[in-house]
């Protein structure tokens, strides 16, 4: 460290890299601060004081752990219809040649290369063409039609990596088709089936854009939320975003100590 | 009947059922397609010619709407919106650049410089996918607050009069101006830039980073002719997945702007919600959706990577 110019034009990245992370995670560190606030009015947008309020009673504001625990059970079912779905395609398309293969694949991409603002627009179009009541059920059907080709494309990943000789050995050993595919196929595949889970289940819980188009008068948590900004933000907001923060690090975490001990006990 | 006639291991009978389980083997992946692909058949094709229909309606919410082919509500919707549309493509632009240059310099350190620490920084950028959006975007505006420290500092170091020059900013106020709507736009669609870019910056070999010092290419050199054009994949997925949610988002518009920075996503939230004007909403979603496409399409040709997914 003879030459501080040096010095920073060798860790030039280093200290752009943490800024954009530092840029990243200050609106978290934010709402982490703001959930200890007491403010004075209906909005949490300035500092007050110190207060444990909203930690002690978190469901204390009107209708918003309902819609928690609306928006828990949405992202629950979407991610369990769309990962079954998703996974059978994502199998098709890498174990099997067929006609109509392309068009398949370009389906399955569509939804992801639009602006989700024309996604939810049509649907809205469709469900009031059809005279049919938005709610819970409008919530669901969107929810798995744009997780699914979200599912497909992290199972897809995993399985076109998968040695196909695996199968084969399994089958040179007498294990049915059903036998093959529990115990070897699965289980390989497993990794890339959790991860499109687990991104559906984050992109349902957190969807907006779609879900305001289409509940009608059912309120998920982001709607309340985005309520909230015009009719004041209660602190206990900034509690259940703290939380989803804490248990977000923690599962991650948590998955890929389990991981590093599969890596570890059965060394390739 | 003569089933009994026919002993099972008479070799006439045993050509139907190879037949059969070979047009079986053969449905398999029919079969495995069909659940999914007929849900996106009903609930993201239907609704897209339910939606081309709409636009071609006339009529009001009282009298009902009826198809009268009336194609002139695109050249009205159009001529009438293009600020908007303008605008959506300059702020989703900007913001589509800024996440490239910010957060390239993240994903680089993930990959080459972090070491054990690797785990932790990826951690740190995925964590915020599963914290409510709207919620972090909401803090934005405790960060940009009137007279807080971001807004003073930014004063005091001269930004805020090289962005008022620009014209993203008015006087010494950040919320509520186009900066505060780009600021959150490249904030929520970071780590749709990152991701991308670390993955395929993973995959470089680093022996081509020594092959290349070892011929006497100075580091910025290895950069711009070895990592950078490897990592191109990383680059194009990137950009798209950031520029094609980012050109049809309304909440940073409405949270963080004014009346002044709505996108083209508030006019069609508005009049499918609130005006009630399906047709003009109808066509606006369809030449939003033209305009990104054709801005794609052109985009991958020239960045030659077609077999990116």
């Amino acid at each position: 460290m003879r030459n501080p110019l040096t010095w920073l034009r060798r860790n030039l990245v280093v200290i752009a890299g943490l800024g954009t992370l530092a840029y990243m995670i200050l609106p978290n560190v934010v709402v982490t601060v703001f959930s200890f606030n007491n403010p004075t009015g209906r909005f949490n947008y300035a500092w007050q004081e110190f207060s444990l309020d909203a930690w002690k009673d978190p469901c204390g504001v009107a209708d918003m752990c309902g819609s928690l625990s609306l928006s828990l059970q949405i992202a629950l079912w979407s991610t369990l219809v769309a990962t079954a779905l998703g996974t059978a395609i994502a199998f098709a398309l890498v174990r099997y040649r067929f006609r109509a293969r392309g068009a398949v694949n370009s389906l399955i991409f569509l939804p992801m290369a639009m602006p989700e603002i024309v996604m939810a627009a049509s649907l809205l179009a469709l469900f009031l063409n059809m005279g049919i009541q938005l709610g819970f059920w409008t919530i669901l059907i969107a929810h798995i039609m744009f997780c699914l080709s979200f599912v497909v494309a992290a199972v897809k990943a995993r399985v076109l990596s998968m040695d196909p000789r695996l199968e084969e050995a399994a089958r040179d050993l007498y294990a049915g088709p059903v036998q093959t595919f529990v115990r070897v196929t699965l289980p390989i595949a497993a990794p890339g089936i959790a991860a499109g889970a687990l991104l559906s289940f984050a992109l349902s819980f957190d969807d907006f854009i779609i879900t305001n188009f289409n509940s009608g008068n059912t309120v998920t948590f982001p709607m309340f939320v985005w309520g909230s900004a015009q009719r004041g933000t209660p602190v206990q907001i900034n509690v259940i975003g703290t939380a989803m923060f804490v248990i977000a690090v923690l599962v991650v975490l948590a998955g890929q100590m389990v991981g590093n001990r599969r890596k570890k006990a059965q060394p390739k | 009947m003569t089933t009994t006639a026919a002993p099972p291991q008479a070799p006439a009978s045993t050509e139907p059922p190879v037949h059969k389980a070979s047009l079986r083997k053969r449905l398999v992946p029919y079969w495995l397609l069909l659940p999914g692909i007929l849900w996106l058949l009903v609930f993201f094709v239907l609704p897209m010619v339910y939606q081309a229909s709409t636009s071609v309606q006339t009529g009001s919410l009282e009298e009902g709407f009826q198809v009268t082919w009336h194609f002139g509500t695109y050249w009205d919707a159009f001529t009438e919106y293009y600020p908007q549309f303008l605008r959506s493509l300059l702020y989703a632009g900007t913001a589509t650049a800024l996440c490239l240059l910010l957060g390239y310099p993240l994903a680089y350190l993930i990959a080459f410089k972090a070491g054990r620490w690797r785990n932790l920084l990826l951690v740190l950028v995925i964590a915020p996918f599963f914290t409510s959006f709207l919620i972090r975007t909401l803090a934005w505006k405790t960060i940009l607050a009137d007279g807080g420290p971001v807004v003073a500092v930014l004063n005091n170091i001269g930004f805020l009069d090289v962005t008022s020059w620009l014209g993203m900013t008015e006087g010494d106020r950040v919320l509520a101006t186009p900066l505060a709507v780009v600021c959150g736009l490249t904030y929520n669609f970071l780590p749709f830039m990152i991701l991308p870019l670390y993955s395929s910056l993973e995959r470089i070999d680093t022996r081509l980073h020594e092959a290349a010092g070892d011929l006497y290419a100075r580091p910025a050199t290895v950069f711009r002719k070895v990592t950078f054009p490897l990592s191109m994949p990383g680059v194009v997925s990137g950009t798209l997945l950031t520029f094609i949610p980012a050109s049809g988002d309304y909440v940073n518009a409405e949270l963080l702007g004014s009346t002044d920075t709505r996108m083209i996503g508030n006019v069609i939230q508005s009049q499918y919600l609130r005006i009630l004007d399906y047709p003009t909403a109808a066509a606006l979603s369809f030449i939003l959706m033209a305009i990104v496409l054709i801005m794609v399409t052109i985009y991958i040709r020239r960045a030659g990577t077609e077999d990116l997914v």
